[in-house]
């Protein structure tokens, strides 16, 4: 390798990112095709729910932090709702709890599905995708059954929920969860037995188990690195203790880990609600909440992509004080800059949409400011693409 | 009581602690001890830094660092206070990467003081025509009609 290609050079992904929702800015820092460093600039999305939540009220704010993300809708208001309830020291009847807990894995399923299938598209495995987000389909179809919203739900309330499940439909539950189960596990084979995947995912983005407990990362990005933390085991909330389930760890911490984890857990999730369905208690939905009186409260849960973290402050009145908010991603994006360092350029943004920070608009990026390279979201998906294909090209 | 309190309490004997319940504690702290508590409980006790609170009161900032517990599921809350006029505290994000963004937003957010922070620039506004030094989340912070200004 010439001096020239040594020299240092900065590829920025961003702040419109080929695979996330939300914008963000990751500066590479790169020499030749390695990643050296990596400098992430957040807030193009910020919208001040912190400074909202305290003028509205306790009934209001799950309505407010349920928009906070598309995909994982559920999670802040859950999370909303038992800091509330914590702070007021009430619990919800027992049926609530078990709906919370149905609604609440539901999303995990859509959730991971919908992360699968654009890490497929991202690796050049088209049909990942397409199947993926087939079943996942069916998922949302249940949502709107139950809620009437194939998403923003509206489901949790300070002290219980506001929809119930009705006896005929949980027959029609289960119909659509055999049929995810069935095929997820046809696709889990499919990706996991497939040697082109494994070759292209093994070892890439790898973030150590020291490395995930100094910057804190949480939810399946955590368990893959074999930090064995599951809010809903460890500090149990809804109905996960009333039901037999698992929680998945893997000890290698790289892309191809993380997408097992999250794979695994669909089945979990499976099982769960199978286990709440079967034995969900008859009685009321919701309790009354007569006031919050002065103090504080910490709401947390197991969102997709990790703890999810709600502290309220209550002067006495019937709106917080304070309301603070921490989603997973918070934790897991920061801690990007160890696992990029030392991977490839094809391999950077596979790795920065590994801990799955919520994305969507899969096309648009800034190009490269060097003036001799320039990288589009397209092309960057051409590298990962291709180098996905010199795989398949030593297989064969 | 839990393990982790009692040997807290016997590295810290002036904390002042409320159990809001068995799994939500709240220690309170002066605050020069804070670095030497966060240390014990991230390096000796295990704990995960969920995250910190700031928030402004009528008697000055509190600050409130949420450590996770994972094995037992307690969140032990670690309480410091910082007087209006001397809003400085020793900053976490020296020795503990985890502590290092949220630092940063309650400095830009708030106006606290994170004494050694490596990195202390704005988090969220960095890339914005927000007016550095107006502080959103303080008591009295004076709403303006932006758009009407404009």
């Amino acid at each position: 390798m010439s001096g020239e290609e040594k020299k240092r050079r900065i590829v920025p992904i961003g702040p419109y990112h080929p695979l996330q929702e939300e914008p963000e800015f990751f500066k590479l820092i790169v020499e030749g095709e390695t990643v050296v460093d990596l400098e992430i600039h957040i807030g193009y999305n910020h919208r001040g729910h912190e400074f909202i939540s305290p003028e509205l009220t306790y009934e209001q704010v799950p309505f407010l932090v349920e928009r906070i993300c598309g995909i994982c809708s559920n999670s802040h208001p859950l999370a909303a709702v038992l800091a509330i309830e914590d702070c007021a020291g009430i619990k919800p009847p027992p049926r609530a709890n078990y709906i919370r807990s149905i609604i609440h894995e539901l999303e995990r399923i859509h959730s991971h599905l919908l992360w699968v299938g654009l890490a497929g598209h991202f690796i050049g495995y088209n049909t990942v995708w397409m199947w993926a987000w087939r079943y996942r389909e069916h998922i949302l179809e249940v949502f709107e059954m139950i809620t009437g919203n194939r998403n923003h739900y509206g489901a949790n309330k300070p002290g219980g929920v506001r929809w119930d499940i009705k006896p005929e439909q949980i027959p029609q539950i289960e119909a659509v969860l055999n049929v995810v189960e069935k095929k997820t596990m046809m696709l889990t084979k499919a990706v996991l037995d497939d040697p082109v995947i494994r070759a292209r995912l093994e070892g890439v983005g790898i973030l150590t188990r020291e490395q995930a407990l100094q910057w804190s990362v949480v939810g399946p990005t955590a368990r893959a690195s074999g930090v064995d933390i599951d809010v809903r085991r460890d500090d149990p909330h809804a109905a996960y203790d009333q039901v037999p389930w698992n929680v998945i760890v893997l000890p290698e911490g790289d892309v191809f880990a993380k997408a097992k984890v999250r794979l695994l857990e669909i089945f979990e999730s499976v099982r769960i609600i199978r286990g709440c369905l079967q034995n969900l208690p008859e009685g009321p939905i919701d309790t009354r909440i007569d006031e919050v009186p002065p103090g504080e409260g910490i709401g947390r849960t197991e969102a997709p992509r990790g703890e999810v973290f709600h502290y309220i402050r209550s002067d006495g009145s019937n709106r917080p004080l304070r309301h603070k908010i921490r989603a997973p991603s918070y934790m897991n994006i920061a801690s990007n800059v160890v696992a990029v360092r030392g991977g490839s350029i094809a391999d950077a943004a596979l790795t920065l949409a590994a801990v799955d920070p919520c994305y969507c608009c899969t096309e648009r990026m800034a190009a490269f400011e060097d003036g001799k390279m320039k990288f589009t979201g397209n092309e960057l998906l051409r590298l990962s693409w291709e180098k996905t294909e010199k795989i398949r090209e030593r297989f064969q | 009581m839990s393990e982790s309190l009692k040997l807290f309490l016997e590295q810290f004997p002036d904390t002042q602690v409320f159990e809001k319940n068995p799994r939500r504690l709240y220690l309170t702290i002066p605050r020069e001890k804070l670095t030497a508590a966060a240390k014990f409980l991230h390096q000796e006790r295990g704990m995960r830094l969920s995250i910190a609170t700031g928030i402004d009161t009528r008697h000055g900032f509190e600050v409130l660092y949420h450590f996770s517990e994972d094995t037992t599921g307690i969140i032990y809350t670690v309480k410091v206070f910082a007087p209006k006029d001397d809003p400085r505290i020793e900053a976490q994000g020296s020795w503990f990467p985890a502590a290092q963004w949220i630092e940063r937003e309650m400095h830009e957010l708030l106006g606290i003081d994170f004494v050694g922070h490596p990195n202390l620039v704005p988090l969220l506004t960095s890339d914005t025509d927000w007016e550095q030094g107006r502080y959103p989340l303080r008591r009295d912070y004076e709403r303006r009609n932006e758009a009407h200004e404009r």
